[in-house]
């Protein structure tokens, strides 16, 4: 046992820092015990408690500097001490800068950020109205992004918004553009002057790229979360936003979205389409045309249409613009590669409303449409995981989530069912969307493509033509690159569909036997 | 319906809140919008019949009432202004103080419960009062029933770690100039192996005697000459020279000497014992350390009872249990959870294991807003809470979230003068789940060892949780 001792005279360190440095140094290997403090009396009695006090630390003052090592051996006292050295010389590695500051809630970030105007909720759904109601109470507009929200909470949340003058969006909503700022799930788009109201999310993100990619822009995509137009809610936030929409000097056009309203909210919206002094183009998917054209709005039938009606009304000069249409040269081509027996279609979606438009698509050509969202309960799929006659499935519904991440982020449940369709020698063509831009997966066509790949060989092997048709959705200006995805996906054999109407329509066309 | 709301939000720039999923506000900076994500935690652990109290007490009626009680109380906090007014014996002061009876620190304890540091306390309080002959016979006095063991926060009174306080022991007298109210501690002992920390050997009792003899009686001579002494003034000067005045008191306690030693000089005790006075005084910096805990004690009791207030008045710690009390609950209502481990540096030949929980009264001064909550007041000791000068100013920053106001008497250079950080109220603790800082010492667990360290700690949740539900139903 070897004991090394250091005095430093007149040399002054407060006892928490030295308290701190010998923990510090009782921690180096191979130290038995490690004291360093000043000679006062009180340390000379802890130094003596536990045996360590010398004649030479006995004669310390106050305003010494004592250091003691204990070590098995002198060697290691020795470097045990040039690491205590060090430990006076380091400096603290905190030299983080104006770290960002942290608010707990809501109100106390309100009460610090004057500028603050809005709120996004993301929480789980059992905190979810409580901190909505904390961000109207502070006079913010609220995103709420989470579902599991109880509809007493969502219409309570909407009379409070909406008698505060503010935007309740949601809960449930997972797309909205506000002043040219896409929030959770959006897509890189023009500005422009046509103002969006939508109760399905990816239906509002493809309308807006719909619009980008004729030449169009926005000025607000206001989300109004998908049960707005339910008989409950009342359609609320939709009627407030059609308002907040035609008071907006920027707003020439506004477009609505949902899925087919209750009869008595329908009547309220279209009623306020008909007060409204501004052109209204309605795409209620699987809507009712008359009761639009009656109100005085323009009726859509599709996501595209009702983008194109969107830009013409705006003033685009319809001759001018690329309307893309379908390609039935290629519809023949893929129907001669088909066998006969392979007769069906099989959708797997993460984007909830392109489900639905490729979906209603084909129910115009076909009875046996089957899907976990069907209205019509002899369709609506009884086990999900099995497909039967045209499937088309929206992955990202609760049905296949269950507390899994959605679709649009993790990849794998839906590469599970491909590879499951692919092997069915009935299946003609798998329709699949890959959304790009803000909160989606960084690579939505590259996590899949192994598995397109694999399946395709597999068909061939099976002496079959396997047809893929990809939607990949998004503009120019989204990342990851649009470009980049698309030859991705063609590269692996994969047919492109250049909107989420005309994807519909080639997956029904494709298959239609002897035409 | 207002729309120039949704239209000015049109108009302007996007500054959004961000709640939950952290790439939201990352996608947003990213389009050059302003985005501030929230530091967000499920209030009340997420436990729903706290969420549906909160949801109860936010009740616009409700909340108006709370909000005024809150003000009512926060405003006597800092109004307050206890003056040290003298020095006398327990017996002679403190209310129902007897010859048999022991005050400890913290919530109710019975002596088979307590832990080993107030264990040692007790029996060398009762050896230093007469009571028996040895340590040994003082455990079973203490279990024979003969004496009555209760807090010292339901006798006006706080005692730093075990707190242990008897008869004859001199007390600090603080009055409260505003309300009237009065509050009372014992002295410190200075140094290491000492009563309070659980010591009893015959070093320990010989100074409790000396201090009975002739600290006491000189400081109580002092004080008649003195007068009075505003506590507060000093209080505020002691931040200003880097005291948080919970572990560092370096400042304090020199400006105390200095207010009392003209006095002490024209006392009529010995040079020679006023010497040892100044020594004893000088070997310590923690000589003010009670004073400013019977500060924070006297206007903190002004603060208590007042109906449907959220604010705590007391926290404070036996070693086995935390307990608070709540201004809304008038009296003696405890809410408890066990004791908390301290953590921080140890003075050598110590390990953590050799830890008591956390005790005594001292828990005061965060309950008034100094000790923890003034961590940036003080950064000479900044490494009690890990380190770095911006830490420390984190932990004071951070307990402004809880609290409901600052006391513009007792500020921070280093946080531009802000005040610290004054009036805990529950209601903020549970939906923010961030708990009050302590810096605090600690005691070794056994009987008779003493201090073996300092360090931070929090109460235990549960105390507050506790309280909440027991003033929802109490608030109406």
């Amino acid at each position: 046992m070897s004991t090394k001792v250091v005095i430093k005279q007149s040399t002054y360190f407060d006892s928490v820092s030295l308290m701190s440095l010998s923990t510090k140094a009782n921690q180096i290997e191979g130290v038995e015990q490690a004291v360093i403090a000043m000679g006062t009396e009180m340390n000379k009695e802890v130094l003596k408690n536990v045996g360590l006090l010398t004649p030479e630390l006995e004669a310390a003052k106050s305003s010494d500097l004592m250091i003691v090592v204990k070590a098995a051996t002198e060697e290691l006292a020795e470097s045990a001490y040039v690491q205590i050295e060090e430990l006076f010389t380091k400096k603290k590695g905190g030299s983080k800068g104006a770290s960002e500051i942290k608010y707990p809630t809501i109100d106390s970030a309100a009460a610090s950020i004057p500028e603050a105007n809005l709120a996004i909720i993301s929480v789980n759904g059992a905190f979810a109205a409580r901190e909505a109601r904390k961000a109207l109470e502070n006079d913010l507009h609220v995103m709420l992004f989470s579902d599991n929200v109880s509809i007493e909470d969502e219409i309570a949340l909407k009379q409070y918004a909406h008698e505060k003058g503010l935007l309740m969006m949601g809960p449930d909503c997972g797309t909205a553009i506000i002043n040219g700022v896409a929030l959770c799930f959006g897509n890189a788009v023009r500005k422009g002057s046509i103002g969006i109201v939508g109760a399905s999310g990816t239906g509002s993100q493809e309308v807006s790229v719909r619009i980008h990619d004729f030449g169009g822009g926005i000025t607000q995509l206001i989300g109004t979360g998908g049960r707005d137009l339910s008989e409950q809610v009342g359609g609320i936030m939709m009627i407030d936003g059609i308002k907040a929409l035609e008071a907006d000097a920027a707003t020439k056009v506004i477009v609505l979205i949902s899925k087919p309203p209750a009869a008595s909210v329908q009547e309220k919206v279209l009623a306020q389409v008909k007060n409204c002094t501004k052109p209204v183009v309605v795409y209620f998917i699987g809507g009712d045309e008359e009761a639009v054209v009656a109100a005085g709005g323009h009726f859509a039938k599709t996501t595209k249409e009702a983008a194109l009606k969107a830009v013409v009304l705006a003033g685009a000069n319809e001759d001018e613009i690329n309307k893309r249409a379908l390609n039935w040269p290629l519809i023949e081509e893929v129907r001669a590669k088909l066998a006969p027996e392979q007769k069906y279609v099989r959708g797997l979606f993460c984007g909830g409303t392109l489900c639905d438009e490729a979906m209603y698509l084909a129910m115009e050509t076909f009875a046996d449409v089957y899907s976990n969202i069907q209205k019509n309960p002899d369709y609506k799929l009884k086990n999900i995981h099995e497909s039967k006659a045209h499937t088309y499935l929206d992955m990202g519904d609760d049905d296949f989530t269950n507390g899994k991440p959605h679709p649009m982020i993790d990849p794998s449940l839906r590469i599970a069912r491909f590879l499951q369709e692919a092997k069915d020698p009935s299946v003609g063509v798998i329709l699949m969307d890959f959304i790009l831009g803000f909160g989606s997966h960084e690579d939505p066509v590259g996590v899949m493509l192994p598995a397109i790949v694999e399946a395709k060989a597999q068909a061939a092997k099976a002496g079959r033509h396997l047809e893929i048709l990809g939607y990949v959705m998004g503009t120019d200006l989204d990342t990851p690159n649009f470009d980049e995805q698309v030859k991705k996906l063609m590269d692996a054999g994969v047919t492109i569909a250049s909107s989420s109407t005309n994807a519909g329509l080639l997956a029904r066309e494709f298959v239609v036997k002897g035409a | 319906m207002n729309m120039s709301k949704i239209n000015e939000l049109f108009a302007g720039n996007i500054h959004a809140i961000n709640v939950g999923i952290e790439f939201f506000k990352d996608d947003i900076i990213k389009q050059n919008a302003n985005a501030t994500h929230l530091e967000w935690k499920p209030p009340g652990g997420g436990k729903p019949e706290l969420i549906r109290a909160l949801d109860r007490l936010e009740n616009a009626a409700l909340a108006d009432k709370i909000a005024a009680a809150n003000k009512l109380a926060v405003e006597r906090i800092i109004n307050s202004q206890p003056m040290l007014v003298g020095f006398d014996q327990a017996i002679n002061v403190v209310p129902g103080m007897t010859k048999t009876t022991i005050l400890h620190a913290g919530p109710p304890i019975t002596w088979d419960k307590m832990c080993g540091a107030m264990k040692g306390a007790v029996t060398g309080a009762i050896v230093f009062e007469g009571l028996a002959k040895d340590i040994e016979e003082a455990e079973q006095v203490a279990a024979s029933g003969a004496i009555t063991f209760s807090p010292c926060h339901e006798h006006n009174c706080v005692g730093s770690m075990a707190g242990v306080t008897s008869a004859s022991m001199f007390m600090h007298v603080v009055k409260n100039k505003t309300y009237g109210n009065v509050a009372y501690t014992n002295m410190s002992e200075q140094m290491a192996k000492i009563l309070r920390m659980g010591a009893n050997d015959e070093s320990v009792i010989t100074r409790l005697n000396w201090m009975r003899d002739v600290l006491g009686p000189m400081l109580r001579d002092a004080m008649k000459i003195a007068g009075e002494i505003d506590l507060r003034l000093m209080l505020a000067q002691a931040l200003h020279m880097g005291d948080e005045c919970h572990n560092r008191n370096n400042a304090g306690t020199s400006l105390l000497i200095q207010a009392l030693t003209p006095h002490i000089l024209q006392t009529d005790f010995t040079t020679e014992q006023k010497r040892e006075v100044f020594e004893f005084v000088a070997s310590s910096d923690y000589f003010s350390g009670p004073t400013w805990m019977a500060l924070c004690k006297c206007a903190l009791d002004a603060a208590h009872g007042i109906e449907n207030s959220t604010i705590v008045t007391t926290m404070a710690r036996n070693g086995v249990e935390f307990g608070i009390r709540v201004s809304g609950m008038a009296g003696n209502t405890w809410f408890t959870g066990p004791a908390q481990k301290v953590i921080g540096p140890m003075f050598a030949g110590y390990k953590p294991e050799d830890s008591g929980l956390d005790i005594g009264d001292s828990a005061i001064t965060e309950t008034y807003g100094i000790g923890g909550f003034a961590m940036a007041a003080a950064p000479a000791i900044v490494a009690l809470v890990g380190g770095t000068v911006e830490e420390a100013i984190g932990f004071s920053t951070t307990m402004k979230e809880i609290t409901t106001a600052e006391n513009p008497n007792v500020t921070i250079p280093l946080l531009d003068f802000q005040g610290v950080a004054t009036g805990i109220d529950i209601r903020q603790v549970i939906q923010t789940g961030i708990l009050p800082v302590i810096n605090t010492a600690i005691a070794h667990k056994d009987a008779g060892i003493g201090m073996i360290g300092a360090g931070i700690t929090y109460p235990p949740m549960e105390a507050f949780e506790k309280a909440l539900l027991a003033l929802t139903e109490s608030i109406s």
